[in-house]
Order: structure tokens, then C-alpha cells, then sequence
């Protein structure tokens, strides 16, 4: 009989080992359905992650999307990750990535045709603006009501999406759009345009942001008493209040950086890749950035690698739809199970496998 | 706006249909934390349901076979959460979430092929001498089985929970799993029991939206369904008549946003189709307000069994 | 002699890294109380789940009635005729009383004739219980006889007591003693696990003493002095922990008419608490589980704020004040609960030294934190304490109890307070270390501090404190002196006779 026996304290190495574990185990299982799929298991697994980097074919194209992709999946998995380390489950942040692409839009579009270099600043501060009221919507409720964060923040979404439908084809639509549903063009717009810093590389200002989060977290967690009272909140309730920490100012903190990191994901999205608001601008990056905050350990260099490791199957998954005809629900199949791998494995953190005869109970 | 074309009885019997699959899941879920378990994955579980029992139902012809076959698939995708959280001690939270997101890439791989067919769908059922009473009886006597299950769901829980043993021992590990362990009963067991129970709940309620209700498929029709009855029941404080409520409730709020964005409203559509999510957000602070009472002790707690 | 009812032969059970009982025999008669006498860790507990069926023993037999005894679950054990009353109870709260006995019974009949059966069964045994009562809106006491009732209704031959009195006052400890022994009379062995010598010296027949997970010896308590007896279990000669009472200086915490209420629906409210603690002082605080010690330490800590003037350090009120701040102005408090409350189990010692000595030893400037502060903090208590730990970088979780407790309690001694509110300090901690933890208590009294010992331990209260009060269902009673305080009196004032010992105390001052 297999038995799970508690560990002394967590390990350290499956703490590092279990996200890689996870990613071959999900190779494994995704080359089976691949298999069952028609394709040949050992090419598709190839062309989705071999291929975009490194193939002469499609590397030009695809190496600079790395970054594009990977880039509002940190920013939004940062922010997740201060709220899961704190036990605070905000699963609403697509919402709050669409309403910060709809309120720094927004504001572009308000200054249109007028050239400013003020622009662009003012419109990643009403995105953020807008992320972070989306969020504080949940966070009142939790703190004022004790409603549930996750219920509410997730109801959002919906509310968000239906809101989105309507500006997209009324408030925001572009006047000269000959009634196409859609808003202008912000890529046409210089002065509300999120470009690249570095030309060919996919760095856009909005990755650039998703980095000095990175580095903002870290020195957080690592350094800064705020960052030890989000943990001690999520790892003990009862001896984060012996501490002094106000539980109600974490749940603010962690939703509100949450929301404003989103809000400010979904702004540069639509002014950049994206280009335009329109109904479905939105491509559930919110959601997947869930994946991406656990398989990076909730740590903000983890967070990074497994930004681009996710960035890279989406990549892959294009190209593999285009050469081998996988369909596009078959890498969001991959990207679910790679979540339930990693929690699958993580047991080994915490645990000890052991082989005993017949313990009773 | 013309209201009269709003008929109650067409009203309140499209409500039941409406409220059939948020019904069914709700007592799945609602089953699955009294034992003390958070399953968060019944939007996915229902979307998968939803698949599997169209696509069973255009195969066979049969739309019973498919809500069959849509109860299976919901309890397999349901088993795998609690492997996941009973044996290997994952947090409920993100495993749930995860579930959904494994429920919604294979519902749309599984889907691709049926998008734009239409299915056979269930009979309606009179029943007999009831169905006969002017009014009530065509609007609550002459609905599909689905609808009566439902119902019959509901009754058999309720009586289950209160009166028998097994009812009992659920309730006990719900509460506290290191007393239940320590009176011998298989903590683990029951839940997995009550998870599976849970997941054919939802593939059923799943399969009903795409079989019934549509009756078509396509990506993502579940729409939050799952979502709603997970806030069903916490609205209904974890006691069954009251989760039969909360759906008819949210049903009623559903049809009427539809019949009036039809009569032709002057409320904007978008805050229409808000509605359903917004009163459900307000139902939520409500409930909490009043604080959570009948919550299970244990809900969502990991069990390990020490020495 | 007749045929043992429960006969164990060699039994041995081991875990990874720990050998929990090796070897052990004895034998247990028909109307026999036998106690079951050991320090925490002593192998009690893995003993008694293997006659109760919980744990298999690596090797070793049981025998009962002369017949192979092999219990594979509780089920069993319970078919067999063996009951256990647990020491943290396997209580549902939100049950009731009949289905929380239903669930302990093989054959539960149906919840009305079971209710009527309780009400008879309690009555008879002098222990009355409503078989409709939520469990959870029971008393400490209550909720014990319901775990007795559940086990008498099996008609048990065996009946395994798990430490009974940690949480009766001595008014109910009789109550208990005269069921038992009304048991005993009617035949029933008692298996009787406890660590107060006196109780067994009076109730029991026969005691088996355990140590490192053997079996020490056999003997008849009633012709053993107690010294004889804790040396048995302890295996050594215990160091008395000793203080030289002084005078005692000004008033260093003032509580005034503190009232607060329970923060969930099973806690307990605080109603007009008003003491005071001087420099130098012990003030011991009795009293059953779950009569408002938690809320007290959190009222005191700041973990929950009061209304203004109810709380004042050295005239100063603090009553609005958060715990940082009241540590800062040195108000610190070590919680009962060591894991999750005190302590971070997941979290290392430097990071739990951090968790509670951030402002008072410098670890944070301007928000940022000072590691090596932290750590060295933490060894600092290491070493001071004698906490057995590969070092700083060890999980709390790694620790043992006993351990892990004089890291907390270390950790707020070292910082040096002005006052000191302990709850349960020495908890399921083995005697030595709990003579260091009291000793450490009474050093820093000596040094001037004020000192608010909150425990259910009534010897531990005894032998520190200077005076004595008791909480009842969130009431303090009237402060005492320790000298001169009988038993009796104590357990008045723990079971809320309110006006006797206020008026007594008032003629007394």
C-alpha cells in the first residue's frame, strides 16, 4: 500500500523540481492525445517547442512573440501571485485586464487627433485606474460583507465581457468605421501607441512594465515587510493578526495591485498587439495567467520563466494548427493539464512517498 | 415596450427549464461540500457534460444515452480532482480552477465536429390528471423528465441528509474530519464518493443546456452556469429546498431579462445580459451579510491522516 | 488471580525516526481502573489507538477475555466491547448531541427511542445531558459527558479514558470520579491515562508507567508516594523551580471593565474583566477550556482592539493600540496555539523570531527587513533556551512540541517586556522543559516585569503565581492571593461563584 507520510519541513528541491516534472509529464500526455489526434506525437511536441525558437522557417516571426505573448501573462501572474501567496483567490482578472484595456482606450481615444507625448502616460494610468476600481469591487465586498472573493471576482468577468460588447459596437466604435463593430485603430494613432522599445524584439513598453514588476515583486517578498506580512496572512491568518498585520489592508493591497496590474495588461494589449478594442480583443490571457502564477511557484522570477514557457505554447500552438492541423482547443487541453500535473506532483514537497504493508487507517 | 406579450404561464414553465441545469448542479455541489469539499470545477464539468451528452445524443439518437453517457464523463472529470485533492492533497482551490480549465479546452476539442448540428431532444412529459388543471397544469405538469428528476433530486437529498445514516456520516466529515477519522469512518472514501457525485450532477446539468434547453452546441455555452450554482449554494446556506429557490429564482431573473430584451426594453441590452451576474453578486453580499451560517466546518480543509 | 479481561503481550509500534511503544505487557481485570502513567511522548497515546484500533502494532499481541484480540478499526474494537473518550474530543459541533452519539454507535437506533435511551443513561449515571442540544453550545464538562454517554450506551467492558480532567474543574472531576467508579462496581475495566499523580493516587488500582515507549512498572499507586511516582516517569530527579518572593513595584497593567464580544459564533465573550498586574508580580489565571482565556490574550496582545480606557500600560491607554504598537511599548504575549497562532509552521525560526521581534529588536528600517538580525535573534533563543534544532533555517513544524514552545516563550523573554501575558506555557511540554519555561516566568518577574500566566494547570498556577484569579464563561472572578487558597475555594471561583469569592476577597483586603 502506497502511503503518504509528512515531511519535517518542505523540500527544497521539489519545490524547484515539480514545475520541471510537471512539463515533461504534460509532454507525455499531450503527445498521447496528440497521437490520438493523428499527429505524430514526438513532431507536434517539436513544432509547438522547439520550432518557434529555434526553426530557421519560423524563429524570425515567431521569437519576437515570445515576448509579446509572455508579456501581459507575467504582469497579470505577478499580480495574481501577491493575492494567492496571501490566501486571497481574485480569479476575476480578466475582467479587470478588460476593463483596463477599455478605460486606457478610452482615454486614447478621448485625445484623438491630438498628438502629446502625455498621452500615452495618461492612458496607462486610467488602465491601471480602471483595473484596480474593477478589482476594489470585490475587495469592499470581501472586507465590508465577508463575500466570497472568488464567486464575486469571477461574476465580474461576465459583467466586464457584456460591457465590453457594448462599447465595443456603441461608446468606443470607430465613427469612421463604415458601422463595423470595433474602435479605432490605436497602432494608426502615434501618440496613444504602445510600440516597441527595442525595435524586432517584441519588447513593447507593456513588457518592459512586466519586468520591473518581476523585480518589483522580488525585492517584496525577499526584502520588505510588506511582502512577509502578505505571507504570514496566507500561511496563518491567526498569527499574521498576532503579528499586527490588518487583514483587511492585505486584501485591499493584494487585490488592488492585482487589478491595476491586469488593467494595465488589457491597456497595453489594446494599444498595441491588439490594436483595437473590439468585441473579443480579449483572449483569456486573465485565465491562463492563473496557470502561469502556480507553475512558477507564486515567485517572481518562477513567474517569469513560466511566462515564456506559456507564451511559447501559444506560439507553438499557432504553428502547430497551421502545419500539423492540431486544433487551437488542444493546446488550451495542455495548458490545463500542465496545471493539473504541477499540483499533482507538488505533493512530493510535502511529502514523502512511502511503501508500507497494510497500516490500518 | 409591449409587455403583454409576456404570457406567466409560458413564463413561469420556461423558468423551469431555464433553471433545470443550475438546479441539478447546484445539488451535486451542494452534496460535495457537505462532506467538505470545494469543488470549484463545476463550470467545467458541466461544459464537458455538455459536449459528451450532445455528442452521444447525434450519435445514438438517444437523448437519454446522452445524459447518461454526460453523467459519466462529468463523474470521470470529477474523479481526477479527487485523486488530486483526497489522495495527493492538492488545495482545492486551484485544482478546481484548474479542472475548469482542463473542462473547457476539452469540451472545444471534443466540439469542433458538432458545431451547428441539432440534436434530438427530450420528449415532454404529461403527467397525467395534473397536467389536465387549467393553468398550473401546463406550467408545472408538462415539462421534460429532466425537470421532474430535478426536482425528485432535490427531495432525495434533502431526505437523505436529514433522516438516514449515510446522510449522517456525510454531514460528520463535513464538519470535522479528524473526529470523523477518529471514529473510524473513511474520511477520504465518502468524499470521493460525494465528488463523483457532484460531477454526474454536472456533466447531467451540462448535457440538459446542450441536449434540452439549446438544443445545439456550441463553445462555451455553459456561459458561468457552473459559477452561478456554485454562489446557489452559498445563498441557499447549504440546505436543499433552499438551493431549489435560489435556481428557480435565478431562472425567473434569466427568462424575464430575455422576454423583455424580446418585448423590446428601453433597458440597454448589455445591462440585460449583466443582470443575471450582477443579481447574483448582490444575492452573494446579501447572504454574507447576514454571515455564513451553515457553512460545513471542514469546507475546503485538507485531510491528512497522521499517526 | 482470575483470567486478565484485556491481556497485551510485547507490543511495539515505530514510526520513522521514532520508536513509540517497544515491548510492552501488562494486564487489565474486570472492574479494574488502571492507569496509564507517562510524561507527553511517553508512547500513551499509540498505545491505547492500538487497542482502540487506530494504529496496528508492528509486533506484540492482544488478548481479550483469553481469546486473540485484533481490532482492524475502531468498528471492531467498539463490536468487541472497547470504548474510548478522547482527549480532544471526536465531537461534531454542529450536530447535536443524539446524532453525535449516533455516529459513535454500530447500530444506532432511530434518533427518538436513541434520545430517550441518553436521557435515561445520563440521569442514571449522574452526568445529565439533552439529547437536542447543539454540541457546539455545549461546556468543556458537557461536551465530555456526551463522549461518556456515547461509549456507556455500547455497554463497553473496556472504557479508555484519554486524560479526562485537563478540562473539569475539581467540582466535576468528582462528579466523574463517582460515575467511574459506579462503572467500576458494575464491572467495567477502566483504562485511565492521565500524568496528575494525586487523581490516580486516589481513583486507580492499579498503574502501569511509561517512559521513552517502555513500560517502567507495574504498581499499586495507592502504596506509592507521589515523588516515587513522577520519578518513575520522569526518570530522573526534577529541578523545583524556585523564586524569591519580593515586594512588588508600581502598577504596570491596568484592565478596567474590559467587555468584548466573542468574535465567532463559538467563542466566548469577555464581560467586565477588571485586574491589575504590578512590576514584579505573577498574576496566575485558572479556569476550563473555553471560558475566554483566548479572548483575553487577544484583548491584552491587541489582536482585538476595546473600548477606550479598558486597557492601560503604566497609566497610558492602550486599548486602541494594534499589537506592534503595544510591543513597542513593551506588552508582549506568547498564544496557546504554538502552530498557526505563536509560530508559522511552514516558516523558518528566523523568520518566526521576525514574526514577533520586528520593532523591538531593530529587524525593520523604513519597511525594509534586516535578515541577519533575524537570525541571529533566533539563534540567540536557540541557545538561551536549549531548543533542540539543526538551526535557524528549520521549519517551526520541524520542531518537537516542547521545543518549539521554549522558542516561544524565549522569543518573548528575550525581548525583554515590560508585561508578559503567557497562555498554557507549558502544554503537552515534558517536565523538564516545562520547569525551564517556569523558571525563565519567574526569573523575569524577579527582573521587574509583570506577569499574566493564563492556564488550565492548576499546580502550574500554584507554584508560580502570587496571586490567583479564575475566568468563567468570560467573567474574571476576584483576584486572591495564592497563599492559603484551598482546592475547594478554587474550584468555586473556576465554576463561577462569583459573589462568594468576591466578598471573601473584599473582607480579605
Amino acid at each position: 500500500m502506497i502511503r503518504l507520510e509528512k515531511r519535517a519541513q518542505p523540500s527544497q528541491f521539489w519545490t524547484l523540481a515539480t514545475p520541471f516534472l510537471a512539463v515533461i509529464l504534460t509532454m507525455i500526455a499531450g503527445g498521447i492525445m496528440f497521437a490520438a489526434l493523428g499527429s505524430d506525437p514526438f513532431e507536434a511536441i517539436r513544432v509547438i517547442f522547439w520550432d518557434p525558437l529555434f526553426s530557421e522557417q519560423f524563429s524570425a516571426y515567431s521569437r519576437p512573440q515570445l515576448l509579446v505573448k509572455a508579456g501581459p501573462l507575467i504582469l497579470i501572474a505577478i499580480g495574481l501571485s501577491l493575492g494567492f501567496r496571501a490566501g486571497i483567490w481574485n480569479i476575476g482578472a480578466e475582467g479587470q485586464y478588460i476593463i483596463g484595456a477599455i478605460c486606457g482606450a478610452g482615454m486614447g481615444l478621448a485625445f484623438y487627433p491630438t498628438e502629446s507625448f502625455i498621452i500615452f502616460p495618461l492612458m496607462i494610468m486610467a488602465g491601471a485606474l480602471g483595473g484596480w476600481a474593477w478589482a476594489m469591487i470585490p475587495a469592499v465586498l470581501k472586507t465590508r460583507f465577508g463575500t466570497n472573493e472568488i464567486l464575486v471576482s469571477l461574476m465580474l468577468v461576465y459583467v466586464a465581457e457584456a460591457w465590453l460588447a457594448s462599447v465595443s459596437s456603441g461608446l468606443l466604435k470607430n465613427p469612421d468605421g463604415m458601422g463595423f463593430p470595433g474602435s479605432r485603430n490605436l497602432q494608426q494613432y502615434p501618440a496613444a501607441a504602445n510600440t516597441e522599445v527595442i525595435a524586432g524584439t517584441g519588447m513593447h513598453y507593456g513588457v518592459l512594465t512586466a519586468l520591473i514588476a518581476v523585480i518589483f515583486a522580488y525585492v517584496l517578498f525577499s526584502r520588505h515587510m510588506l511582502g512577509f506580512q502578505i505571507r504570514l496572512a496566507g500561511e496563518a491568518p491567526r498569527a499574521a493578526r498576532f503579528a499586527g498585520v490588518n487583514p483587511k489592508r492585505i486584501v485591499f493591497l493584494c487585490l488592488g495591485l492585482a487589478g491595476a496590474l491586469a488593467g494595465m495588461a488589457g491597456m497595453y494589449e489594446v494599444s498595441g498587439p491588439a490594436g483595437q478594442i473590439t468585441i473579443d480583443f480579449n483572449s483569456g490571457y486573465g485565465f491562463t495567467a492563473i496557470i502561469v502564477a502556480f507553475l512558477g511557484r507564486l515567485h517572481p522570477v518562477g513567474i517569469l520563466f513560466a511566462g515564456l514557457l506559456m507564451a511559447l505554447t501559444y506560439i507553438g500552438g499557432e504553428l502547430a494548427s497551421l502545419m500539423l492541423g492540431i486544433p487551437a482547443a488542444a493546446i488550451q487541453l495542455f495548458q490545463g493539464m500542465l496545471l493539473f500535473f504541477l499540483l499533482a506532483t507538488d505533493v512530493f514537497i510535502n511529502f514523502r512517498i512511502r511503501l508500507s504493508t497494510g497500516e490500518v487507517a | 415596450m409591449d409587455l403583454s406579450s409576456i404570457n406567466p404561464v409560458l413564463l413561469i414553465a420556461s423558468l423551469m427549464v431555464s433553471a433545470t441545469p443550475i438546479l441539478l448542479a447546484a445539488i451535486g455541489e451542494l452534496v460535495v461540500e457537505k462532506s467538505g469539499v470545494l469543488n470549484l470545477g463545476v463550470e467545467g464539468m458541466m461544459i464537458t457534460g455538455a459536449i459528451c451528452g450532445f455528442a452521444i445524443g447525434v450519435n445514438t439518437g438517444s437523448p437519454v444515452l446522452g445524459f447518461m453517457f454526460a453523467a459519466l464523463c462529468g463523474a470521470l472529470l470529477s474523479l481526477a480532482f479527487g485523486i488530486l485533492t483526497q489522495y495527493l492533497l492538492s488545495n482545492q482551490v486551484a485544482t478546481g480552477l484548474g479542472l475548469t480549465l482542463v473542462g473547457l479546452g476539452l469540451s472545444s476539442l471534443i466540439g469542433k465536429p458538432y458545431e451547428g448540428i441539432k440534436s434530438p431532444t427530450l420528449q415532454k412529459m404529461e403527467l397525467p390528471i395534473l397536467s389536465d388543471i387549467p393553468i398550473f397544469g401546463p406550467m408545472l405538469f408538462s415539462h421534460d423528465p429532466m425537470v421532474y428528476l430535478s426536482v425528485a433530486l432535490i427531495a432525495a437529498t434533502w431526505a437523505v441528509l436529514k433522516y438516514t445514516r449515510v446522510g449522517l456520516v456525510l454531514r460528520a466529515v463535513g464538519e470535522s474530519h479528524d473526529a470523523a477519522h477518529a471514529l473510524g469512518y473513511k474520511v477520504v472514501r465518502i468524499r470521493i464518493m460525494a465528488i463523483l457525485f457532484g460531477g454526474a450532477c454536472a456533466g447531467m446539468a451540462g448535457a440538459y443546456i446542450s441536449l434540452v434547453r439549446v438544443p445545439q452546441w456550441t463553445e462555451g455555452m455553459t456561459a458561468g452556469a457552473g459559477w452561478i450554482a456554485l454562489a446557489i449554494v452559498v445563498f441557499a446556506s447549504w440546505k436543499p429546498w433552499r438551493v431549489m429557490i435560489g435556481a428557480y429564482l435565478f431562472g425567473g431573473v434569466t427568462v424575464l431579462q430575455l422576454n423583455l430584451q424580446a418585448a423590446g426594453a428601453k433597458v440597454p441590452i448589455e445591462v440585460l445580459s449583466m443582470s443575471p451576474y450582477l443579481i447574483t453578486i448582490l444575492v452573494l453580499v446579501i447572504i454574507s451579510a447576514r454571515g455564513n451560517h451553515g457553512a460545513p466546518a471542514a469546507l475546503g480543509k485538507i485531510f491528512h491522516a497522521s499517526r | 488471580m482470575t483470567q486478565p479481561l484485556l491481556s497485551l503481550t510485547g507490543l511495539t509500534k515505530a514510526y520513522p525516526g521514532v520508536i513509540a511503544n517497544s515491548d510492552v505487557s501488562f494486564d487489565i481485570h474486570a472492574g479494574e481502573v488502571h492507569a496509564l502513567l507517562g510524561e507527553n511522548g511517553a508512547g500513551k497515546s499509540t498505545l491505547v489507538k492500538m487497542i482502540y484500533g487506530l494504529v496496528k502494532p508492528d509486533t506484540g499481541t492482544m488478548k481479550l477475555n483469553g481469546a486473540p484480540f485484533v481490532p482492524v478499526a475502531p468498528s471492531a474494537a467498539r463490536l468487541s466491547g472497547v470504548a474510548m473518550v478522547f482527549q480532544h474530543f471526536s465531537l461534531f459541533d454542529a450536530l447535536n448531541v443524539a446524532e453525535n452519539i449516533a455516529l459513535g454507535m454500530e447500530n444506532a437506533p432511530k434518533q427518538r427511542d436513541l434520545a430517550a435511551k441518553i436521557t435515561e443513561v445520563s440521569h442514571q449515571y449522574g452526568l445529565p445531558l439533552d439529547p437536542y442540544t447543539r454540541v457546539g453550545d455545549l461546556s468543556a464538562g458537557e461536551r465530555q459527558r456526551v463522549e461518556i454517554i456515547r461509549c456507556l450506551l455500547q455497554n463497553p467492558k473496556i472504557l479508555i479514558m484519554d486524560e479526562p480532567t485537563s478540562v473539569l474543574t475539581p467540582q466535576e472531576v468528582e462528579i466523574l470520579f463517582k460515575t467511574l467508579r459506579q462503572l467500576k462496581s458494575e464491572g467495567t475495566a477502566i483504562l485511565y491515562i492521565s500524568h496528575k499523580l494525586e487523581e490516580i493516587r486516589t481513583l486507580c488500582d492499579t498503574a502501569t508507567i511509561l517512559r521513552l515507549g517502555k513500560k517502567v512498572a507495574t504498581c499499586t499507586p495507592a502504596e506509592t508516594s507521589a515523588k516515587e511516582l513522577a520519578e518513575m516517569m520522569v526518570g530522573e530527579t526534577l529541578h523545583v523551580p524556585e523564586r524569591a518572593v519580593g515586594d512588588f513595584g508600581e502598577v504596570l497593567l491596568k484592565v478596567d471593565d474590559l467587555s468584548l464580544r466573542a468574535p465567532t459564533e463559538f467563542g466566548t465573550s469577555l464581560k467586565n474583566v477588571t485586574f491589575d498586574v504590578r512590576a514584579g508580580e505573577i498574576l496566575g489565571i485558572g479556569g476550563v477550556a473555553g471560558n475566554g482565556q483566548d479572548e483575553l490574550l487577544g484583548a491584552l496582545s491587541g489582536e482585538t482592539v476595546s473600548t477606550p480606557a479598558s486597557v492601560a500600560l503604566k497609566g497610558q491607554d492602550i486599548s486602541k493600540m494594534g499589537p506592534q504598537g503595544r510591543r513597542a511599548l513593551g506588552v508582549l504575549a506568547a498564544p496557546e496555539e504554538r502552530l498557526g497562532h505563536a509560530a508559522v509552521p511552514d516558516m523558518s525560526l528566523s523568520e518566526n523570531a521576525l514574526l514577533s521581534a520586528a520593532v523591538r529588536k531593530g529587524m525593520v528600517k523604513g519597511g525594509f527587513l534586516n535578515w541577519g538580525k533575524a537570525k541571529s535573534f533566533a539563534d540567540e533563543i536557540i541557545k538561551a533556551f536549549d531548543v533542540r534544532t539543526p538551526g535557524a533555517a528549520n521549519a517551526a513544524r520541524s520542531l518537537s512540541g516542547g521545543n518549539l514552545q521554549k522558542f516561544v516563550i524565549g522569543r518573548e523573554v528575550l525581548q525583554d517586556p515590560d508585561v508578559l501575558i503567557v497562555n498554557q506555557p507549558t502544554w503537552g511540554v515534558d517536565a523538564s522543559a516545562a520547569a525551564a519555561i517556569r523558571q525563565s516566568l519567574m526569573d523575569l518577574a524577579e527582573k521587574g516585569a509583570a506577569i499574566i500566566v493564563i492556564s488550565q494547570d492548576l499546580d502550574e498556577l500554584m507554584e508560580i503565581s502570587d496571586h490567583f484569579a479564575a475566568l468563567n464563561e468570560g467573567r474574571l472572578s476576584a483576584i486572591r492571593p495564592i497563599q492559603g487558597l484551598t482546592v475547594e475555594e478554587i474550584g468555586l471561583m473556576m465554576g463561577g461563584a462569583h459573589d462568594a469569592s468576591s466578598t471573601t476577597a473584599e473582607s480579605a483586603a
